[in-house]
């Protein structure tokens, strides 16, 4: 990136528009400064990440440092007997429940609409449904924690105590179902409302790139509509649905302000997503403690902070590799 | 310094004092003295006599409880005082007594009272000089609940203490329907609601549970919640929302926000009482004062054992925290008009109507403003 190219000829008559070259005869005024902006632009992002992981690595390590015990004594929220890891388990694990099951609510609805608006609706219904669509991105989380907290843990509650009745016998919905349903399951409904525009919006275009060719042959082998789709355009798209999924968990695992006001927290790893108190997210956790946290406190919420940190770039790491791997199958190139 | 400066409304008279006096305030290095002789000067414009002359910026962190009286506080006092700037950042109780000990800030809202250690360096803090400790937020905490036909119910604070332990699970429980023969009890369960972040409002309402419900708390009074688990929600509102939104739920909140929930009637010697400021005020003169701490400190053992029943022992009690001894004259002259203000019978129903909490005593006011007549600076 930095490298400046060896002095190429600057006057030859025709220099190979090489991409990377640095110093072509037209690289001055206007071009010289937008070269400069772009590298600026890009390097500042690179700058703000890692300002970002310095200062969570600094800002946790007294945290990390300081022996269990006495932590538990200086911040009243730290439970005795517990390692920093152990504390902080739990948290991963409420979040990427929490973010997994809105993932497993959102997917298969986003695919659907996407699909319905690529290629099932006529134009101009598929047109106002994806601006609808987009329009569900603009609404604020704290306007969907509140509409969470107030209307759907209201709403969900008859629904979660069915669930509960039916299906108790599997873990995640072990009863009693909790009055009221300020649950796991509803946050990761409203999670999943939020993480569907995102979602579609990928899928939608990577289904309108199918080439036609792909489709006309499928329909010209006597296929249906539906296997069409499932032999053209799925296998086409699968990498722009797993990467449209992966910027959707990426939302969901950092979500705060629907998950605070929505869920009543509790730090065990329970799978029970129906009762309250069990689960709680790493994001939720740190803007609840954070106002009266005391330094250490602080430092501990931090150091919970890095974790999400990892984890997040753990996952989008996870999401490039399979991008990457699946591209020579799907068709794309 | 930013962030005080951040949240206050700087005067257009006093800006410039404002910043002198600011420098003066966190620094306290007191090489020159850029206030001293122009504190007093421009105070002629202002309606109150008593404390028109002075002027400067003052800074408070601390609780955020106190927050609403003390923006009441903060209004009343500036428009008494045109030239003065009163900043406070409720930072949490924690927070303000750290700022303060450090000397951040000139006094510091908590709902507790200094531990002894942190009395120590409060006190070194203050040029070696006695800390002032007045609970000047007094505030009842109301137990309520969402039973559909049952208003108010009468419960003893052992009962209160096992319902929130999870010991008694369903409204029909003999122990509830032996204190309310009248109340329809469905046999429903009992879903506890606590707060989820660390308050001052569980902290005293297990030291509550504790000293009054004799065997039915069995866990230490803290600011967190001591049983995991459980529903519980973030803020007095998010409790009342939580309460509201299920059937059978039960919490302890402010009882200014109880509104339309049913609460429950504490017991107190042979009667039940319902939550009542003057209640909560008749508390906090029958307390004795802990032990072993200076004239101007007034923080209090609540008796919560009480068994007066004029007497509501459910009560928050949110303290101030200043110096007997500042550095500069323009601080004290600052901190000893507020604190002033604030006991003042005015202050203290600026607070009642701003936040619902009880005014004092005029008793207990007389004592707190001879305390605060004491403050002085370091001669």
């Amino acid at each position: 990136m930095s490298a400046t190219s060896p002095p190429t000829a600057a006057d030859r008559p025709q220099p190979a528009p090489r991409r990377g070259a640095r110093r072509t005869p037209r690289d001055h005024g206007a071009n010289r400064a937008f070269r400069l902006v772009s590298t600026g632009s890009g390097v500042l992002i690179l700058v703000v990440l890692a300002a970002v992981a310095v200062f969570l690595v600094v800002q946790a390590w007294p945290a990390i440092s300081t022996p269990s015990d006495e932590l538990a004594d200086a911040v009243s929220w730290f439970p005795q007997d517990t390692s920093l890891l152990e504390f902080i388990g739990p948290l991963v694990f409420g979040t990427l429940l929490a973010s997994a099951l809105a993932l497993v609510i959102a997917v298969p609805l986003a695919i659907g609409i996407a699909l319905f608006i690529s290629h099932y609706a006529p134009r101009r219904l598929a047109q106002a449904l994806g601006y609808a669509v987009d329009l569900l991105a603009a609404i604020p989380s704290v306007v969907y924690g509140l509409w969470g907290a107030i209307v759907l843990v209201g709403f969900v509650h008859p629904i979660w105590v069915w669930l509960a009745d039916v299906l108790g016998w599997f873990p995640l919905f072990a009863g009693p179902a909790s009055d009221p349903s300020r649950v796991l399951l509803t946050a990761s409904v409203v999670l999943a409302v939020m993480i569907l525009p995102i979602v579609t919006a990928v899928c939608r275009e990577v289904f309108l790139q199918t080439p036609k060719l792909h489709e006309e042959a499928a329909l010209a082998l006597g296929a249906t509509r539906w296997e069409m789709v499932r032999t053209a355009v799925l296998p086409f798209a699968l990498s722009g649905i797993v990467s449209g999924a992966m910027l959707g968990l990426g939302r969901a695992l950092g979500e705060t302000m629907a998950v605070l006001m929505i869920l009543s927290p509790g730090f065990v790893y329970s799978f029970a997503v129906l009762q309250a108190g069990k689960q709680q997210t790493i994001a939720a956790n740190i803007a609840a403690q954070y106002p009266e946290a005391p330094p250490l406190g602080v430092n501990t919420l931090i150091a919970t902070g890095l974790a999400l940190f990892v984890i997040t770039m753990v996952v989008n790491m996870a999401a490039r590799a399979i991008v990457a791997r699946r591209k020579d199958f799907s068709g794309a190139n | 310094m930013d962030r005080h400066v951040k949240l206050s409304r700087i005067s257009r008279v006093g800006t410039a004092v404002a910043v002198g006096a600011l420098a003066l305030t966190l620094t306290a290095c007191g090489s020159d003295d850029p206030v001293g002789d122009t504190a007093g000067s421009d105070g002629s414009a202002s309606p109150a006599a008593a404390e028109s002359d002075l002027s400067g910026e003052l800074n408070g962190a601390g609780s955020s409880a106190q927050g609403a009286a003390m923006d009441a506080w903060r209004a009343g006092f500036q428009s008494a005082n045109p030239d003065v700037t009163v900043n406070y950042d409720p930072v949490g109780s924690g927070g303000g007594r750290t700022n303060f000990i450090k000397g951040g800030t000139a006094f510091a809202g908590s709902d507790a009272a200094l531990a002894d250690d942190e009395l120590t360096d409060a006190a070194t803090r203050c040029s070696d000089s006695d800390v002032i400790e007045i609970p000047v937020y007094v505030s009842p905490i109301a137990v309520v609940f969402n039973l559909d036909g049952v208003d108010n119910l009468n419960l003893d604070a052992a009962t209160i203490g096992k319902i929130f332990d999870g010991k008694i699970t369903k409204w029909n429980d003999k122990a509830i329907a032996d204190q309310n023969t009248d109340a329809k009890l469905p046999d429903l369960a009992i879903t506890p609601v606590h707060r989820s972040d660390e308050s001052g409002t569980t902290e005293n309402f297990t030291e509550y549970l504790k000293g009054a419900g004799a065997d039915g708390w069995p866990y230490d009074p803290s600011g967190d919640f001591p049983i995991e688990g459980g529903q519980s929600a973030k803020g007095t509102s998010g409790i009342i929302q939580t309460v509201e939104g299920g059937q059978g739920t039960i919490s302890y909140a402010d009882s200014s926000q109880a509104g339309d929930l049913g609460t429950v009637s504490i017991k107190v010697g042979d009667e039940y009482v319902a939550h009542n400021p003057e209640g909560a005020s008749a508390i906090v003169d029958a307390s004795p004062r802990v032990e072993g701490r200076g004239d101007a400190d007034f923080a209090l053992e609540i008796d919560r054992t009480s068994t007066d029943p004029s007497t509501y022992p459910l009560v928050l009690a949110s303290y101030d925290i200043a110096c007997t001894t500042y550095e500069d004259r323009a601080t004290a002259d600052l901190v000893k008009g507020f604190l002033t203000y604030v006991v003042s019978e005015e202050g203290q129903q600026a607070a009642a109507s701003a936040a619902g909490s009880a005014p004092i005593s005029d008793e207990f006011r007389a004592e707190a403003q001879k305390a605060i007549d004491a403050i002085s600076a370091k001669s």
